[in-house]
């Protein structure tokens, strides 16, 4: 999956200027930028959104930025939506999504009545439902806390490492450099890096007019199992 | 869904044979005449308004969406009126339905164009806003010079909806507009469970968000202009039938199409029985209009179902 030189503009301002970026399977890769910088544009852009523009509903799965269901369906029927392409209710799919993203326990459970990261979560499942190649995936962690919001990165970590291809709009980046495979970082409608996180964090800092401080101390982690830390 | 048929079709049999004289079987003149086009356009109105509400609350993704949000009701009363006031009806009887579909046709073409700039959910809500407002202030300035009391008592009388004195010739002119609004309107299933998680995932799931925006106007002003056309102005069906629903068939906006229609009609019926029984059982000198009576069933309701879904 791929875009060459987009340009976009919004009225007379321009938001993406000559972006060329591409994807590839087993790849993580986060975008990070301040806000602004065109990430959810060039999201869209690989969604097929923009005008002109096809969307491929069964290869691949967007999630917008604060995705909800307008509905108090249970977390199992906002799964099954994830079948539409498919014209399908795929009963293994669907609990195979369920599954994988954790929510099993909470399948009869309405989503309006789980917390905000079971919920979200939930909408994960729904993308996951429809078997995708690709999970393009807008801020999917900006209102969780910090321990769903590893539970939601580790997700998408797997996902690529079955062979799939994940694209996510991120703000932490700390969690980025942890998780993600790629970093690209957007300013001003143009992507200023592209290259693995360790090397893009400091232009990924400059992006926010900040620094990158040498030490990183304290930084939460999911608690290791006695195997693992053996 | 089976236990809904029958609970109809019970219904439409005591409808039959409930009528201002009393309860019991009247000749074939009064059944065919009077009872079959009143039980049937009662069914019909009503169903076209159950689903209305269904599909509106599921494209706008609100529950207090309302058919007559878009103001479609309000473009056929405004066409009623306007036979009313340069007397039309009494020349010609079928001069008030028709002149009231003409309303509801031109509103919704009003609708789709203004609609036709900015295709989402807040750009129809804008749209509707924008053409029952119009409606309505053609409709007061009517209203507040019309030609002598008479005329304006007979006016008011219309708006507040009812199915008196409905005959075959009507139930001809509504059935096939009405049913023609629900067949689109029932296609539209797959396309609102997208909607439900909003356009843009409804359109990377591959739904034609705009195609189906499009039909839910069609379909909406087909039947509830249609309805309004022939029966008034009758609110709160649209918006109480999916609530009164969605306890029993989940909250799935594509499953609530099938039971909306039932819903819908079996309420409306329900409704115009209680209105011909009220002068039998109390001491009324006319029927209760229907559209007062519909708003006095269907607040309550709506009040019991606000405080449920309130966190």
């Amino acid at each position: 999956m791929r875009v060459d030189r987009l340009n976009v503009a919004l009225g007379n301002r321009a938001v993406l200027q000559g972006v060329t970026f591409a994807v590839a399977p087993f790849e993580f890769v986060a975008i990070c930028g301040p806000n602004g910088a065109g990430k959810t544009t060039l999201l869209r852009a690989l969604a097929g959104l923009l005008p002109g523009g096809r969307p491929q509903p069964r290869d691949v799965a967007y999630l917008p930025q604060g995705a909800r269901c307008a509905w108090a369906m249970t977390v199992r029927q906002v799964t099954a939506l994830g079948r539409i392409p498919h014209g399908d209710q795929n009963p293994a799919a669907i609990e195979a999504a369920l599954t994988a993203c954790g929510v099993q326990a909470l399948a009869d459970r309405r989503v309006d009545q789980i917390s905000g990261g079971q919920a979200r979560r939930a909408m994960l499942a729904r993308a996951w439902a429809g078997q995708p190649k690709t999970l393009l995936l807008d801020e999917p962690i900006a209102d969780l806390d910090p321990s769903a919001a590893h539970e939601v990165m580790a997700l998408m970590a797997g996902f690529a490492q079955a062979g799939g291809a994940v694209v996510a709009v991120l703000h932490a980046l700390d969690l980025a450099a942890q998780y993600a495979t790629r970093m690209v970082v957007m300013e001003n409608g143009s992507i200023v890096a592209n290259t693995s996180p360790a090397l893009a964090l400091p232009a990924a800092a400059a992006s926010f007019g900040m620094d990158l401080r040498a030490e990183t101390a304290l930084l939460l982690r999911p608690k290791q199992t006695k195997d693992e830390a053996a | 869904m089976k236990l809904a048929v029958v609970a109809i079709v019970v219904l439409a049999g005591l409808s039959l044979l409930l009528g201002a004289a009393g309860f019991g079987l009247p000749d074939a003149d009064i059944l065919w005449q009077l009872r079959v086009p009143r039980t049937a356009l009662a069914l019909l109105v009503g169903a076209g308004l159950g689903i209305s509400g269904a599909v509106l609350q599921g494209v706008l993704r609100n529950p207090l969406a309302d058919p007559g949000f878009l103001g479609i009701g309000g473009c056929a009363a405004l066409g009623a009126v306007i036979a009313f006031y340069w007397g039309f009806t009494a020349a010609f009887p079928l001069a008030l339905p028709l002149s009231g579909f003409l309303g509801a046709t031109l509103g919704c073409v009003a609708l789709l164009l203004v609609f036709s700039r900015a295709q989402s959910g807040p750009g129809l809500i804008l749209a509707g806003v924008g053409v029952s407002a119009l409606a309505a202030a053609a409709l007061s300035l009517l209203l507040s010079a019309a030609p002598n009391p008479f005329a304006l008592y007979e006016i008011t009388f219309w708006l507040m909806g009812g199915l008196q004195d409905r005959t075959l010739m009507h139930l001809g002119l509504a059935a096939v507009p009405i049913i023609l609004g629900c067949a689109v309107l029932l296609r539209l299933g797959p396309g609102l469970d997208a909607l439900s998680l909003g356009e843009e995932a409804a359109a990377s799931l591959g739904a034609p968000v705009a195609r189906t925006l499009q039909l839910a106007v069609l379909g909406v002003a087909l039947s509830v202009g249609t309805g309004a056309a022939v029966a008034g102005g009758i609110g709160f069906v649209g918006l109480v039938v999916p609530h009164l629903l969605r306890p029993w068939v989940g909250q799935r906006p594509g499953a609530l199409l099938w039971p909306s229609v039932l819903g819908g009609a079996a309420l409306l019926l329900a409704a115009d029985m209680c209105a011909r029984a009220a002068p039998l059982l109390l001491p009324l000198a006319a029927e209760p209009r229907l559209g007062v009576l519909t708003a006095l069933l269907g607040a309550p309701f709506l009040v019991v179902a606000a405080r449920r879904v309130a966190p």
